[in-house]
């Protein structure tokens, strides 16, 4: 059922129009031998109300459990009218704006979208999407190695504090330019890079990466390590939650000079947790950096008569015209999510994001107030988090969290697998959209779960 | 009029905010911000009469036909949002345990195996969150393989001289040289160039079939075998997979990898620029090598495999395993259509471009390669157009806009002069391309008699033609407040 209007009136006019006896003729430049036999696992088509059915069954399958997990993407409120802007028709089902005259929506949004980011990150220019945090990570590093040319290094240092998942992207995709990404090991006590732990001689490095808030919640002393990285004349690469951004120090003000340049994730910005995906990367650098930030850019610039209009920019440093000496292969990217983050933003507004995020770092406390009442839970470190935060358990987390998990409780975040040296280690997050009967029920399926 | 235009401090929507909440009094003022953002301040419904109006200065599938070549801008069903945006299905955590993730995990275990039938291929990851991220990843598996192997000296990627600049861009990005090979008159790889090519240092080739002149490359088999005989490997652009879909498998054409465009071949939105998802296909030598998470089934439980099922994979493309919601909607697309829908894909998208291309001719249309079938599209040059009357293909373009038409793709590929890439995608009616001819037929009246029409073009949408030099010399990425 492939929504094919032709009647067979049609069929016949359109093959006497091109001189064809039948559909089948227009496929005859393909050599015969190459012409396939049937789909063999391809089921047969279902009706719309067929597929919801099925659908309908899938989803409740897995249901709506009470969730604590954070680790990189946040259950955040999204106001109704998010997404029934963005799945208008004019916006979910146009592409890339290549001809800016019929795109002045999707391109004056985007302008409005990089304003935004470089507003909350305190950073000169954006770019409009990369295609995640930790692809946007990835690109930030190659970024880094291209812009920096007092060092001709291709070491970036990376903190563990770094999420994992992020370091394994940028692992995948920057080795094949031989780039090193070389691991900052952290206190053990505080769950940080210590400033006065890092190395008096560093060697030659490109960049330094620094995480805010970092894996754990816990914030890094992010002026400290922007001005030593600067003084050794490295890049600083800021990855950051722009919720957070409401209430912490924008990268553009860390140490003496800011960040130069700003990565994450936007997914908080009104995106759902989805399973993972669509989100979005945001990148934000620096002026002096723009011609090598790779992605889309809009400029804003004015018609034949003068009058403002949108367009992309800066295309010389893309794929289409530079071919292999592009900045980046990126072409399409999160078009759709940086719409929904636009309108998020704009719902919420300045003084809503702060609010957003005092009542996210609240309800983390409320919710670590609680479970560290129970006997043998205690946090792990002894810094500030944001929205986040690390608790030791009395018993291997994975049992607990299998017990939750049959109470309908996603518990949070093992850090078994990637932190073993940290024991039993679980990662706990609360948003705004939990309540205090949320922190109780998860307090008392926990605290019968450390029981048995 | 810019959203912040309508800012004022003090406005809030307080039915879309938590309400006031205890004090962040651990967090020391080193670490806090001191200056509020400049996220705008206005109503619930200044926020949505601003969006809807920009919104309607879109030209969209849903409101005009949008023929951009290469890029399959077919019907994107309703439907497939909908049940994709299910609440379990947007409230699921990526890191959810198995146990709460079997609905989703049985639907991406579907998807993987309809692909792995309809490409020919043996495995199939949907890590890829777009066409040139399933590039990389692909490209990426032809360098481990060769490595794994101690075959380190091939350091070149070739590619032809039509391909789309992702590849080159792909090839550079993975550590490649990059090497171009010309493409003949008819349309076809210039098979003696390509002998010529190849050697101990060919790591592999990068090819669309059919091709962005909208032509099957006739020589495939011969291409494969040369390449493969040299110790390459085949990579296949599945940008044009619409055209062949269910009619012929990339993978009896002899590629080794494949990457899809499920926004263009499985219809999920374009969504302004995204989000896409380029899922990637492998033949058996390289299916070590994939990118990961991918789902297995084992008796009734689906799971993802990681790291340690997969230690030689390339690695993770994405913090979370790809565009999800995106393989949602692929998933209940591919369901709608089923086995025989598929194929009718195929047959309708090409018969829409054959019967455009037809009729193009008769008005006096000049094709790239005439002699030739279109498959599910077709280039048009206007070199004769731009030497005679000195009207170009951009003034086509933007005059099509005029008459209610998205513009076809324009001067891409870069090896024709002056072209329109023209896809009209298989969801089209006929009386939408009798329409288009019509416009086209117009347009080429003007060109004759009135070309200043053209290039004044267009003159109907919310801003003329857009300066691009002055956007790229005085920068201007951000506003300012005043």
């Amino acid at each position: 059922m492939p929504f094919i209007p032709h009647t067979q009136a049609d069929v016949s006019a359109m093959l006497d129009a091109i001189g064809a006896r039948s559909i089948d003729d227009l496929f005859d430049e393909i050599p015969a031998a190459l012409r396939s036999a049937a789909l063999q696992h391809v089921p047969e088509g279902m009706n719309e109300m067929q597929v919801g059915r099925l659908m309908r069954a899938r989803a409740d399958q897995d249901g709506t459990p009470l969730c604590f997990i954070g680790a990189g993407a946040y259950m955040h409120h999204i106001p109704a009218a998010v997404w029934e802007l963005t799945t208008r028709g004019e916006f979910y089902t146009a592409y890339t704006p290549y001809q800016a005259e019929a795109s002045q929506g999707t391109l004056q949004l985007l302008y409005e979208y990089q304003t935004m980011m470089t507003s909350l990150t305190g950073m000169d220019v954006s770019n409009a999407s990369m295609y995640d945090g930790a692809s946007s990570l990835a690109e930030a590093v190659l970024m880094a190695v291209r812009v920096n040319r007092t060092s001709k290094s291709k070491r970036v240092l990376v903190p563990r504090t770094v999420h994992p998942l992020y370091r394994k992207v940028a692992q995948a995709i920057v080795k094949n330019q031989g780039i090193v990404l070389e691991e900052l090991d952290y206190d053990r006590a505080g769950g940080f890079i210590d400033p006065a732990a890092l190395p008096k001689e560093p060697g030659d490095f490109a960049a330094l990466v620094i995480p805010q808030p970092n894996f754990f919640g816990v914030l890094e002393e992010v002026d400290a390590l922007t001005d030593w990285a600067q003084q050794h004349k490295a890049l600083v690469i800021a990855v950051v939650n722009p919720t957070s951004l409401a209430m912490l120090k924008p990268p553009g003000q860390w140490g003496t000079r800011g960040a130069d340049i700003a990565c994450g994730d936007g997914q908080p910005l009104g995106a759902p947790l989805s399973s993972g995906g669509p989100y979005f990367g945001f990148m934000c650098c620096k002026q002096e950096h723009v011609r090598q930030m790779p992605g889309r850019i809009i400029g804003r610039t004015v018609d034949l008569d003068g009058k403002p209009g949108f367009a992309l920019t800066l295309q010389a440093r893309e794929q289409h015209i530079r071919r292999s000496k592009a900045t980046s292969n990126i072409c399409t990217n999160q078009g759709l999510l940086v719409t929904a983050a636009t309108i998020y933003m704009s719902l919420v507004g300045a003084e809503g994001l702060e609010r957003v995020a005092a009542a996210c770092h609240a309800n983390t406390r409320a919710l670590t107030g609680k479970l560290c009442a129970l006997p043998g839970v205690t946090p792990l470190f002894d810094r500030p988090v944001f929205h986040e935060t690390a608790l030791r358990l009395p018993s291997p987390v994975s049992a607990v969290l299998d017990k939750l998990a049959a109470q309908n409780i996603l518990g949070g975040y093992s850090l078994h697998d990637d932190y073993p040296e940290l024991g039993d280690a679980l990662l706990v997050c609360a948003t705004e959209v939990h309540a205090n009967e949320d922190f109780e029920s998860f307090a008392s399926s926990l605290n019968a779960a450390l029981r048995r | 009029m810019l959203i912040f235009e309508l800012s004022q401090p003090g406005r809030a929507n307080f039915a879309q905010l938590p309400v006031a909440s205890a004090p962040a009094d651990d967090i020391p003022e080193k670490f806090r911000r001191k200056t509020r953002s400049l996220l705008p301040q206005v109503s619930e419904l200044q926020a949505v009469r601003h969006y809807t109006r920009l919104s309607q200065k879109n030209f969209s599938i849903d409101t005009h036909f949008y023929p951009l070549g290469s890029c399959t801008m077919k019907y994107n069903p309703r439907g497939c949002n909908t049940l994709a945006m299910l609440p379990e299905f947007l409230a699921r955590h990526p890191l959810a345990p198995e146990s709460h993730s079997q609905g989703f995990l049985a639907c991406m275990h579907d998807l993987q195996e309809i692909l792995k039938d309809v490409t020919g291929m043996k495995g199939v990851s949907m890590a890829p969150m777009a066409g040139s991220q399933g590039e990389f990843a692909g490209v990426a598996m032809i360098r481990a393989y060769h490595d794994a192997r101690g075959d380190t000296a091939r350091s070149e990627i070739l590619v032809p001289d039509a391909a789309h600049g992702t590849n080159p861009a792909t090839a550079a990005m993975c550590g490649y040289t990059v090497k171009e090979i010309p493409t003949n008159d008819q349309g076809d790889v210039d098979l003696a160039a390509l002998k010529a090519a190849v050697g101990p240092h060919t790591a592999g080739i990068m090819l669309t079939n059919p091709s962005t002149l909208g032509v099957f490359e006739r020589n495939i088999v011969a291409i494969a075998k040369v390449v493969h005989d040299a110790g390459g490997l085949l990579y296949y652009d599945g940008a044009n997979l619409n055209a062949i879909l269910g009619k012929v498998k990339p993978g009896d054409m002899g590629f080794d990898v494949i990457h899809m465009n499920l926004h263009k071949t499985f219809s999920t939105p374009h969504g302004g620029g995204g989000p896409g998802a380029g899922p990637v296909g492998v033949s058996e030598r390289l299916l070590p090598f994939m990118p990961i998470p991918v789902v297995t089934k084992e008796g009734e439980k689906y799971r993802w495999l990681t790291e340690t099922d997969r230690p030689k994979s390339i690695g993770r493309m994405s913090a979370f395993g790809g565009n999800a919601g995106v393989l949602l909607r692929a998933y209940i697309y591919a369901r709608l259509l089923g086995r025989a829908g598929m194929q009718r894909v195929a047959e309708y998208s090409t018969l829409n471009a054959n019967y455009l291309m037809a009729r193009l001719k008769k008005l006096g249309y000049a094709m790239a390669l005439p002699q030739r079938r279109a498959t599910h599209e077709f280039v048009v040059t206007l070199k004769s157009e731009a030497k005679d009357l000195h009207v170009n293909a951009m003034d086509f373009a933007k005059r099509l806009l005029d008459y209610g038409f998205h513009a076809p793709t324009t001067y891409f590929p870069l090896i024709v002069p002056e072209c329109l890439l023209i896809e009209p995608t298989e969801t089209e009616s006929k009386e939408a391309l009798d329409g288009f001819v019509d416009a086209m037929g117009k347009i080429r009246h003007e060109a004759h008699s009135t070309p200043e029409v053209l290039k004044g073009a267009p003159h109907s949408l919310p801003v003329k033609r857009l300066d691009d030099v002055k956007a790229a010399r005085e920068l201007d990425l951000v506003w300012k407040a005043p």
